[in-house]
């Protein structure tokens, strides 16, 4: 099936398989390799993107449902001018080890740096829960986004 | 390698926290990892697993599924018998793939290389295996039994890096113990006035490093390509080398960056069958586990133990002895050496009078295990610091002040003719105890606890580095480190920096790449700084030494450094190189050992919802006891992940098996630790005593935060009135004690 939609602020058209998940297409079909496979059932937030704004698990999401819409990775989200600070903040704390879980950590950032709904460090605690990171025990992150969101850590 | 580098810290990079020198390309999403690395005419490899724990296979009919159009090849046992088809780094017991029988569930059956995953996917469906299934060894008590069916028979095949000395003949189901025995344990328990006994579970648990195994393997004219998801690519070199018939150097082993490890990719792991499909498709195939299928590649040892602890009136530890045992699954893995390091980790850093350590490593039929962050002091600190406690109350005596009494200080010696203790215990455990505010009030439903344990860290301590310097006055450091996470390239480029006297930034670490990279044992057991990093030391010794010379000025500095290389060569070129090598002063064996003990001291305070069983970790603490910290923020978050991952293993964690099948093999069944599991205050405090074999005085971390929390989360529960014998702590668990608690009237405490 031919699928047409907006990636990273491009237009994008290509010929899908239906059961195709958005994950392989941004990986295999558009070699967007940012967005990572890991538990395959939305536990884990490593393959995060954003669909129209919002954080969606790319590995439980069709490429098809994509259709007409605009799905930004974190190559798009790099390319980004509120990016530069997400990248300050992260680099200073020390936000990250392995990076493996780091393009979706910063998509959610992104998203809910922009509803504007983080306004305490509970608020972080929550929003984030649904990103795991193995390596940093957190910290680094919590006050990286903390500090982006101007909340006490 | 055993003597202490003086220490001489310029102004330059060194105990500085420069940024990591890997951030911009993560958070852009341009790290590459192996996953993400295409090769020209590649195919995808899937695997067939047992579904059985414990079967003879009777038939395995390939022919549809070669059939299918984009199905390349099938690999099974018969493609495999121009070789001796086993591996294994301590013993060699593990097929390529199963032959005629298999000994675990997930074991692999046989492997399909497609153009497409999907392709293979489905072809693995279209595999008929027919199976007799067998009696199954589900647990380590039955491993044990006098009737048990033998999960591995035949004499053990010592593989090429166990480095155990000799291998003892196979004990029924046992394959590995390890004995200490000093003093008179007997004499000892019939004269305390105090002593505690009791038995212990620990669990399996599963490593999850968010990338799972993953491998891209390549043969063409003789060599060997691998771009694998390893931590130790000179060991995995090796290995194949000798499974696949092939001289070490025509087998070459690319390592991208690794998304987590915790010791899940340490050793062999995937790579054998990646290879064995490659070379029968005659195309590259890569090789990604789910989940579902890492979890049963290799997990950390699920263990039994029986301990008892001696206390005098006057609270002098006196003895101590403990049996326990490590089911090791279907192949050993890394189980000897787990078994051996936990045996070493049992006692604890105490003065004993006498003590007993019989551990043993025992097959089962459940998915082998394997290495996983601080093992063996993680198995055994909990159960040895709550008797310890145990023992302080019943002796009316602080936690704090019978650890004081009887911890052993700098100097004295913890095994014979091992490494004496190099670190300062104490003044460690006084540090944590502040930081919780031991002794000052805490409201019901509160505990705190202390933990003080020791790890026998940094392998065999076998390294080397080169230091190119080009005519621009950059450099360019090449070491086999593998980046896991833990900054390695961001460290060594901060010692090559120093040594230089360059800023950081213009040195340059290149990735892992067995070509290229000068070899390096394995990065793991805390490793890496103290061990490699001193190897890159002292090649960009070298390269400065050079550079002196040709100035004729131990002074120069870095801005004149392009015309030295004018003046030398004659020419705005030529190259300074520096060589770097770290090599044991005696055998390097085990024995003789370890480069340094990891110091595993924490506290945590933990508060208990009676209703629930829920264990909140209100606060923990730390001690990063580094020698020297060659990049302090670097130290402090290897400490705040361990502490998490020992949060999970104290709370959480566990691979639950029934009759030798996983029952919780997805992320959604199988909980670590999320965001909202943060404790309120984590303190790590970085110790500075230049006590360390290490560049600088430095030595190993990362590791024994995860001993320490899990321990000092179970007696700050305990101490909070919950005896503990088993982890997790459940809320299930804990719920089911306290009401237990509630009915004999001993709740609250």
């Amino acid at each position: 099936m031919r699928l047409e939609l907006q990636v990273n602020a491009g237009a994008v058209v290509r010929e899908i398989e239906p059961q195709e998940l958005l994950l392989d297409f941004l990986r295999d079909r558009l070699g967007l390799t940012g967005a990572k496979r890991s538990c395959d059932m939305q536990a884990c937030g490593v393959c995060t993107v954003l669909v129209d704004g919002r954080p969606v698990s790319s590995c439980c999401f069709l490429a098809a449902d994509a259709e007409g819409r605009e799905v930004l990775t974190v190559e798009g989200l790099a390319e980004r001018p509120e990016f530069e600070r997400l990248e300050d903040a992260f680099t200073r704390h020390a936000a990250l080890q392995c990076g493996f879980c780091t393009p979706g950590m910063l998509l959610t950032v992104a998203a809910l740096l922009e509803t504007g709904e983080l306004t305490s460090v509970e608020d972080v605690k929550r929003g984030l829960a649904g990103n795991l990171c193995r390596c940093t025990g957190y910290r680094g992150i919590l006050e990286a986004v903390c500090e982006l969101a101007g909340v006490a850590a | 390698m055993n003597r202490l580098e003086e220490v001489q810290i310029g102004a330059g990079a060194v105990g500085r926290s420069v940024p990591r020198r890997d951030a911009d390309e993560k958070l852009r999403g341009k790290a590459q990892f192996a996953g993400d690395i295409v090769v020209p005419r590649m195919l995808h490899g899937k695997v067939l697993r047992s579904p059985h724990p414990h079967a003879r296979i009777t038939s395995i009919d390939t022919s549809d599924a070669e059939q299918m159009p984009g199905v390349v090849c099938v690999l099974t046992a018969s493609d495999l018998a121009d070789l001796d088809p086993y591996w294994g780094h301590a013993i060699r017991d593990r097929p390529v793939v199963a032959i005629d029988r298999v000994r675990f569930a997930g074991e692999p059956v046989a492997a399909v290389a497609a153009e497409a995953e999907a392709t293979a996917a489905a072809a693995l469906e279209r595999i008929v295996v027919n199976y007799e299934e067998l009696d199954v060894v589900g647990t380590i008590e039955h491993a044990l039994a006098p009737d048990a069916p033998i999960v591995n028979e035949g004499p053990l095949r010592p593989g090429l890096f166990h480095g155990l000395g000799e291998l003892a003949p196979a004990e029924g189901n046992v394959c590995y113990r390890y004995r200490i025995d000093r003093g008179e344990i007997e004499a000892v328990f019939a004269h305390a006035e105090f002593t505690v006994e009791g038995e212990y579970t620990f669990p399996a648990v599963y490593q999850y490093s968010m990338e799972t195994h993953t491998v891209v393997a390549q043969v063409e004219e003789g060599e060997i390509t691998l771009w694998a998801s390893c931590q130790h690519p000179f060991l995995v070199r090796a290995e194949i080398a000798a499974l696949f018939q092939v001289a070490i150097s025509n087998v070459r082993v690319v390592v991208p960056y690794l998304g987590g490890g915790f010791g899940s990719k340490s050793y062999t792991k995937m790579e054998p069958i990646a290879v064995a499909l490659a070379r029968k498709a005659g195309r590259p195939v890569r090789i990604q586990n789910r989940v579902t299928e890492s979890m049963v590649t290799t997990r950390r040892h699920g263990m039994r133990c029986r301990m008892r602890t001696a206390l005098n009136r006057e609270g002098r530890l006196l003895g101590r002895e403990v049996e326990c045992w490590f089911d090791t699954g279907a192949y050993a893995d890394n189980g000897p050496r787990v078994t051996a390091t936990a045996g070493d980790a049992a006692p604890g850093p105490y003065r004993w009078t006498a003590y007993r350590v019989d551990a043993a490593c025992v097959y089962t039929n459940t998915a082998p295990a394997g290495s996983y962050r601080a093992f063996g002091a993680t198995h055994l600190q909990w159960i040895g610091e709550l008797q310890v406690d145990e023992l302080a109350r019943r002796a009316g005596l602080d936690p704090l002040e019978v650890r004081r009494m009887n911890l052993c200080t700098p100097g004295e010696e913890l095994r014979a003719g091992g490494k004496p203790l190099d670190a300062d215990l104490i003044g460690d455990v006084e540090r944590v105890a502040e930081a919780v505010g031991w002794g000052t009030d805490k409201p019901a439903g509160t505990g705190r606890g202390l933990s003080v344990g020791l790890l026998a860290a940094g392998a065999h301590p076998v390294s080397s580095a080169i230091v190119r310097m080009e005519a621009d006055g950059n450099a360019v450091v090449l070491v086999g480190t593998t980046e896991v996470g833990q900054g390695a390239r961001t460290v060594f480029a901060q010692i090559a920096a120093e040594e230089l006297r360059l800023p950081a930034e213009r040195v340059t670490v290149r990735g892992t790449d067995t070509r290229f990279t000068p070899y390096d044992r394995s990065t793991g057991a805390s490793r890496s700084t103290t061990v490699a990093g001193l190897a890159v030391k002292r090649a960009a010794e070298q390269v400065r030494q050079q550079l002196v010379e040709i100035a004729g000025s131990a002074d120069v500095e870095s801005d004149s450094y392009p015309e030295l290389f004018v003046r030398h060569f004659g020419l705005a070129g030529g190259e300074l190189i520096g060589r770097g090598e770290v090599a044991p002063e005696g055998s390097g064996s085990y024995a003789e050992g370890p480069v340094f003990w990891e110091v595993c001291v924490g506290a945590a305070e933990v508060a208990i919802d009676e209703d629930t069983g829920r264990v909140r970790v209100v606060k923990t603490a730390t001690v990063a006891d580094v020698g020297r910290a060659i990049n302090p923020q670097l130290v402090e978050r290897q400490d705040e992940g361990g502490t998490l991952q020992g949060l999970g293993n104290a709370l959480y964690e566990e691979m639950v098996y029934e009759d030798g099948l996983l029952m919780n093999e997805t992320l959604l069944d199988y909980r670590v630790p999320t965001f909202e599991d943060l404790p309120d205050e984590m303190h790590c405090i970085i110790v500075e005593n230049g006590d360390g074999p290490g560049p600088y005085g430095a030595k190993g971390c990362g590791e024994g935060s995860l001993a320490a929390v899990t321990a000092a989360i179970a007696t700050a529960v305990a101490d909070a009135g919950v005896p503990v014998t088993e982890l997790p702590l459940t809320p299930e668990r804990v719920w089911r004690r306290i009401r237990d608690l509630k009915e004999e009237g001993t709740w609250p405490k």
